[in-house]
């Protein structure tokens, strides 16, 4: 082992994969296997009382998703991470691990729609109340909290389509001051362009199936925890209690720092099941070597087409925090110096049907539901997913109805620009 | 291409033992920034104690399955190759080996003593691991003594604190590495066994 702490773009490929044992193979090997054998009774009993580390069944672990999870926790600076099956599971666990009936979560109402309905429907129905704030500002969120009851302080790094910045070092003294922990989704900053650790968050999530696999190929989804929160601060009872089915231990008792991480594995993912393929962690890790590089790419791009825009008379305004005419500009810079990424919304004047003349136009730009493809991805919210409600409706339900959303691939800049140019031109001739 | 670190950085040591820089205004650079003022042994360094090592003795062993030195025990019996010795003045069996009262009533003299027991009990197991001549002592994950451990070094000891062994063989054995844990571990030689 070399005394030397290595960087960002050498830790995106080695991490995790230190050549196997058995067979020295250099690429990761798919261990495309349900079960693992036991070497005695001794030896299942000691792995099933999680006495020892062993594999047993790959819904709790397996030796490929292994290695997309510790590469993902080095490049994000945590202590470790459980992979599941995709984003909203990832969360979902977290969120099942955290909170219980008559517990509370504290939310960003600035969430992907899907995170928004797991909180407000199915956790509710669950007896899980959030609150979401509709607030950029820490404080409007402390108001939020309810002492004893909030388990959690939940929001994205970059929202979207508004391309909002959230202010993680002030959500985290919020949370902190509470004694609970922050939960960050940076599904679209990546650990490459923003490592919320670092500015105080205690767990982040991602959907891997965007920018961290990388070319829209592979679902998954995959939770980081810092190791640095005391989970025996007596707001989470149940990491001091005996645990009854681990032959009487207590996860912060046997495992301190591990606890979190340790629990979700051992609790979380034996009891809810969203285990990460072995395959499609292979190609997700596969993704993660080449982080750096596309996501300094995606954000050029992104960089070139947002000034693109906004110089354009078509377009009205443009939601990229790169923008100095952002509201979050200043953020922006302080919590992702390099940029931040390269999905935004903007509204184009003419509304509803200029904005699906466009989508009809494009060529290059791919019409679908996905966001952090190689390819450049495009969609019309008021022409497709809000496409029952009348323009009035959509002004009032915060959708303008010449909103597209946009996520930079990293074609030549060039050539998306000029795809986006003639699709304007035809949108307007045909409106 | 433009780089993620800023010009004002700090060095800090993160949660799997190693060192980074980050921005110095970050709150993770002010809360690492810890009181602490002794610095173990290093990764690498922890890496060469664990390989140099044959035979662990566990002080403070506890035969209650629940126990994390219970944990541990079992972890080194089964996915080490150590020589694994229990002692506990008030036990008589530990994982089916004699448990024995004190160091000195071993076998041989264990290349590590593990310490399973309160802070203020360090010096003394210090004294105990000084008078049989073991070389190693290892005082157990949440467990932190910063007066003896410079005791320790002072009359040539090695001493390693608030570590887990479990955790730290696991590190660089592969079994922390299967449970989606960051090891640290950046190589392109086959693992350890």
């Amino acid at each position: 082992m070399a005394d030397r702490d290595y960087g960002f773009r050498t830790r995106a490929v080695h991490a995790g994969n230190v050549p196997d044992s058995a067979t020295g193979a250099r690429a990761l090997p798919i261990y495309q296997s349900s079960a693992f054998v036991f070497d005695s009774t001794e030896d299942a009993a000691a792995r099933f009382a999680l006495q020892k580390y062993g594999n047993i069944y790959s819904r709790l672990a397996n030796p490929t998703v292994a290695s997309f999870e510790e590469r993902v926790a080095s490049l994000e600076g945590g202590l470790g991470a459980v992979a599941t099956s995709s984003g909203l599971s990832a969360q979902f666990v977290t969120f099942a691990s955290l909170a219980g009936a008559g517990d509370h979560i504290v939310a960003s109402s600035n969430l992907y729609g899907g995170s928004v309905t797991q909180l407000d429907v199915t956790l509710r129905r669950f007896g899980v109340e959030t609150t979401f704030v509709a607030s950029d500002d820490p404080a409007d969120y402390a108001a939020a909290i309810i002492p004893g009851r909030t388990k959690l302080v939940f929001a994205e790094t970059i929202a979207n389509p508004s391309g909002d910045i959230a202010d993680i070092a002030g959500l985290a003294d919020v949370a902190h001051a509470a004694s609970i922990p922050l939960v960050i989704d940076s599904t679209i900053a990546t650990p490459y362009l923003c490592r919320p650790i670092e500015w105080g968050a205690d767990i982040v999530v991602h959907s891997a199936t965007k920018f961290l696999g990388g070319h829209g190929t592979t679902l998954g989804g995959v939770v980081v925890e810092s190791g640095r929160f005391d989970w025996s601060n007596h707001n989470f009872p149940l990491f001091e209690e005996t645990v009854a089915h681990y032959g009487g231990l207590t996860w912060y008792g046997n495992f301190g720092e591990y606890a979190f991480l340790t629990r979700l594995r051992a609790e979380q993912l034996r009891d809810i099941g969203p285990a990460l393929a072995p395959h499609s962690a292979f190609l997700l890790a596969q993704g993660v070597e080449t982080l750096p590089y596309r996501m300094q790419a995606h954000v050029d791009n992104a960089r070139r087409v947002a000034e693109w825009l906004e110089a354009d008379p078509r377009i009205e305004t443009v939601n990229w925090a790169g923008l100095p005419s952002h509201r979050h500009h200043e953020r922006a810079q302080q919590y992702l110096p390099i940029g931040p990424s390269s999905v935004f919304g903007f509204v184009v004047t003419g509304g509803r049907a200029v904005g699906q003349g466009l989508i009809e136009n494009v060529n290059l730009a791919s019409h679908l539901a996905n966001i952090g493809d190689a390819k450049t991805l495009i969609i019309h919210p008021a022409s497709t997913t809000h496409a029952q409600l009348t323009e009035q409706q959509l002004v009032d339900g915060g959708v303008h109805p010449g909103l597209v959303r946009l996520s930079v691939g990293i074609e030549d800049a060039d050539d998306i620009i000029y795809d986006l140019d003639q699709a304007l031109d035809a949108a307007l001739k045909g409106a | 291409m433009s780089d993620a670190t800023t010009a004002d950085t700090a060095t800090v040591t993160l949660a799997n033992g190693l060192t980074c820089d980050i921005p110095a205004s970050s709150p993770l650079a002010k809360l690492l920034k810890s009181q602490r003022t002794w610095v173990g042994p290093s990764a690498k360094e922890r890496l060469g104690i664990l390989r140099r090592a044959k035979s662990v003795a566990i002080v403070g062993a506890s035969p209650n399955p629940a126990r994390s030195s219970y944990f541990v025990g079992t972890y080194l019996q089964q996915s080490s190759s150590y020589r694994v010795y229990f002692v506990n003045p008030n036990a008589t069996e530990i994982l089916g080996q004699p448990a024995y009262p004190d160091l000195a009533s071993l076998p041989e003299v264990p290349d590590i003593v593990d310490v399973f027991r309160k802070a203020s009990d360090i010096p003394a197991v210090i004294d105990d691991a000084l008078a049989v001549g073991a070389p190693v002592v290892w005082v157990q994950l949440g467990i932190w003594n910063e007066e003896a451990a410079r005791y320790g070094e002072s009359k040539g000891l090695t001493v390693v604190m608030d570590r887990c062994i479990k955790v730290e063989h696991a590190r660089f054995h592969g079994g922390l590495h299967l449970m989606g844990f960051d090891t640290g571990v950046i190589s392109a030689k086959k693992q350890v066994r």
